[in-house]
């Protein structure tokens, strides 16, 4: 399996990480040897084979229909969500104009 | 205080032979003098240490202890700390502060622990090295006989290893995705446990690969590991994969020995190209168990060799999925862009390292339209097969013993350049992480160039005491006294 770099460009699109074109052909080679080695997987039969999504031994469960911010109140709660932003306007995140 | 444990030091703290200050102060002291060595700590925090331990010296003389009252502690730095830095050892996470505390470290707090500060790891726990981490690698507290060329500390909890290994803490948490506990703890020469998926929370613990990771103890004996889980383990609502069942009492189990245990010895482990070493070991391992009454009997996991393809193509899904939160929006480092997506392409290229951009795209990929079924659910069904070999196995025997990784640590410099050979680290301890297994290392033996390498053992879902007991046996047949090059004289 060898992937182009137009694949690669697409990937990283869809993945919104910026890459150069000398990266792309780095990874090109890079991916298509890991693809290449997980090929192998098609020897395997899993004809009527469920797919394991994770190990079951929790079981599914409803939380009770309250509201769980716990003692965080009166507006701390909000700072707190807020504390890490990179850059904010009083109570909101902000982000590049994206209407014109 | 020569050949301190967790164990002891807890004993000479109840017995009022040290105070928690002066305990926490000595391995404060020896993280000044031999951090600058080993870079294990990406963030210390030694002011809070020193007013907990001041706290925990009250508590004892109330008779109000804790199970870990006053016991110095490394945390590696993906789980969330209130107010501590937590990073993952990212670009991307370099100045992020907590608002809130894993369960995990809520729990151990809760039973007096001390954090020392948060420990290094590979970026995102995404290798197998240490070597990727954004605040610069872990050197290995260990040295080949006659060389001091630099080794890992194995990945991705290095640090915790490093630290634990050259006394720098009594103990350290590890999370373990395909087996980020027990290679480093191998690598040098300490013991650490991968719980049964879903016996210790995942809440506040960044995420890697959901449906595997995993939180764990690395210690230097199994006993302080079953001490250090029984505060880490234990049902959580904030998790929705945590399992509401009690948690055992560990250290109890510790010495109910194995006589009648059946303790499978997988055949396709044998793998080509193994250090003869490993073998010798396991053979080693296999006579201790027998000799202490167990009945060792070969099994067949037909699906083993699958186990590291089906393991990249489900943990990379997932961390694609999972690390589209770090957007440069709500959290984390910002590069500014014209528009949205030229924010985002901007903050992920800078923000991500090498081998975490890799991860992602590979991720994306196996995800994306078109790909889907070939790659992603293929692997999951592949992951059902990997899952039945060891619910087969486990019809047979008790547990199942094995070499936890083909090599001891290596150098610095001989990392191979092909992510697939980095990879193949993985190939011992990834089958259990996929079927979701408990699963602990041991130290057990030298090499022939004085490096530690260590046996693996696997349970059924959450019989984590016949490890403890398993593991006791042959930690106690082994003993394991060898200490590294680096190491903090007096405390380990």
């Amino acid at each position: 399996m060898s992937l182009d770099t137009r694949t690669v460009r697409r990937i990283a699109k869809l993945a919104r990480i910026g890459i150069d074109d000398a990266e792309a052909e780095g990874l090109a080679r890079e991916l298509g040897g890991i693809l290449g080695w997980v090929e192998q997987l098609d020897e395997v039969e899993i004809a009527g084979v469920p797919p394991m999504i994770g190990t079951g031994l929790a079981a599914p469960r409803a939380r009770e229909d309250v509201v769980t911010d716990g003692t965080v109140t009166g507006g701390a709660c909000r700072e707190a969500v807020l504390s890490n932003a990179p850059d904010r306007v009083e109570a909101f995140f902000t982000v590049p104009k994206v209407v014109e | 205080m020569a050949g301190m444990t967790l164990a002891s030091a807890r004993k000479a703290l109840e017995a009022r032979k040290i105070s928690a200050v002066e305990l926490v102060e000595a391995h404060i002291g020896a993280v000044d003098s031999l951090d600058g060595q080993l870079n294990a700590f990406i963030t210390t925090s030694f002011d809070r240490a020193r007013a907990a331990a001041r706290a925990a010296d009250e508590r004892i003389a109330k008779g109000e202890a804790g199970l870990l009252e006053g016991l110095p502690l490394g945390i590696k730095d993906l789980f969330c700390t209130e107010g501590v830095r937590t990073t993952a050892a990212s670009n991307i996470l370099r100045d992020f502060v907590p608002p809130y505390e894993s369960t995990v470290t809520a729990n151990l707090l809760k039973q007096g622990a001390v954090f020392l500060g948060k420990l290094n790891l590979d970026e995102f726990a995404m290798g197998s090295t240490n070597l990727t981490s954004a605040f610069g690698g872990v050197t290995n507290p260990w040295r080949r006989e006659g060389s001091d060329a630099k080794l890992v500390p194995g990945g991705s909890s290095g640090g915790s290893a490093a630290a634990v290994a050259a006394g720098l803490v009594l103990g350290a948490t590890g999370t373990d995705t395909g087996g980020s506990i027990r290679q480093p703890a191998a690598y040098c020469g300490v013991a650490g446990v991968k719980p049964t998926y879903g016996r210790c929370s995942r809440f506040g613990v960044i995420a890697f690969a959901s449906s595997l990771d995993q939180a764990g103890p690395m210690a230097r004996t199994l006993e302080d590991c079953a001490l250090m889980l029984e505060a880490m383990a234990g049902f959580d609502p904030k998790d929705s994969t945590s399992v509401d069942r009690p948690v055992p009492r560990y250290t109890e189990a510790l010495e109910r020995g194995v006589r009648g245990l059946k303790v499978g010895i997988p055949k396709e482990y044998r793998v080509d190209g193994m250090p003869p070493e490993i073998d010798a070991l396991w053979e080693q391992g296999i006579a201790w168990l027998r000799e202490a009454g167990a009945e060792p009997v070969e099994v067949s996991l037909p699906h083993t060799k699958y186990g590291l393809p089906t393991y990249y193509i489900a943990a990379l899904a997932e961390a694609s999925s999972n690390l589209a939160r770090y957007d440069g929006v709500r959290f984390g480092a910002r590069v500014p862009g014209a528009s949205l997506d030229a924010l985002y392409e901007a903050t992920r290229r800078e923000g991500f390292g090498e081998e975490v951009r890799r991860r992602i795209l590979m991720g994306t990929y196996v995800l994306s339209s078109g790909y889907y079924d070939a790659y992603y659910l293929r692997a999951q069904k592949v992951r059902t097969r990997i899952q039945h070999d060891f619910l087969a196995a486990f019809e047979k025997v008790d547990v199942l013993l094995t070499p936890t990784a083909p090599s001891a640590a290596f150098a610095w410099d001989e990392k191979p350049d092909d992510p697939v050979q980095v990879y193949l680290n993985d190939v011992f301890t990834v089958p259990a992480s996929l079927a979701g297994a408990p699963a602990l290392s041991l130290p057990a033996g030298l090499d022939r160039q004085g490096l530690p390498l260590g046996l693996q053992l696997i349970g059924r879902y959450f019989d984590e005491e016949t490890l403890f007991a398993a593991g006791r046996v042959m930690e106690k047949a082994a003993g394991f006294t060898h200490r590294p090059a680096i190491v903090a004289e007096g405390l380990a």
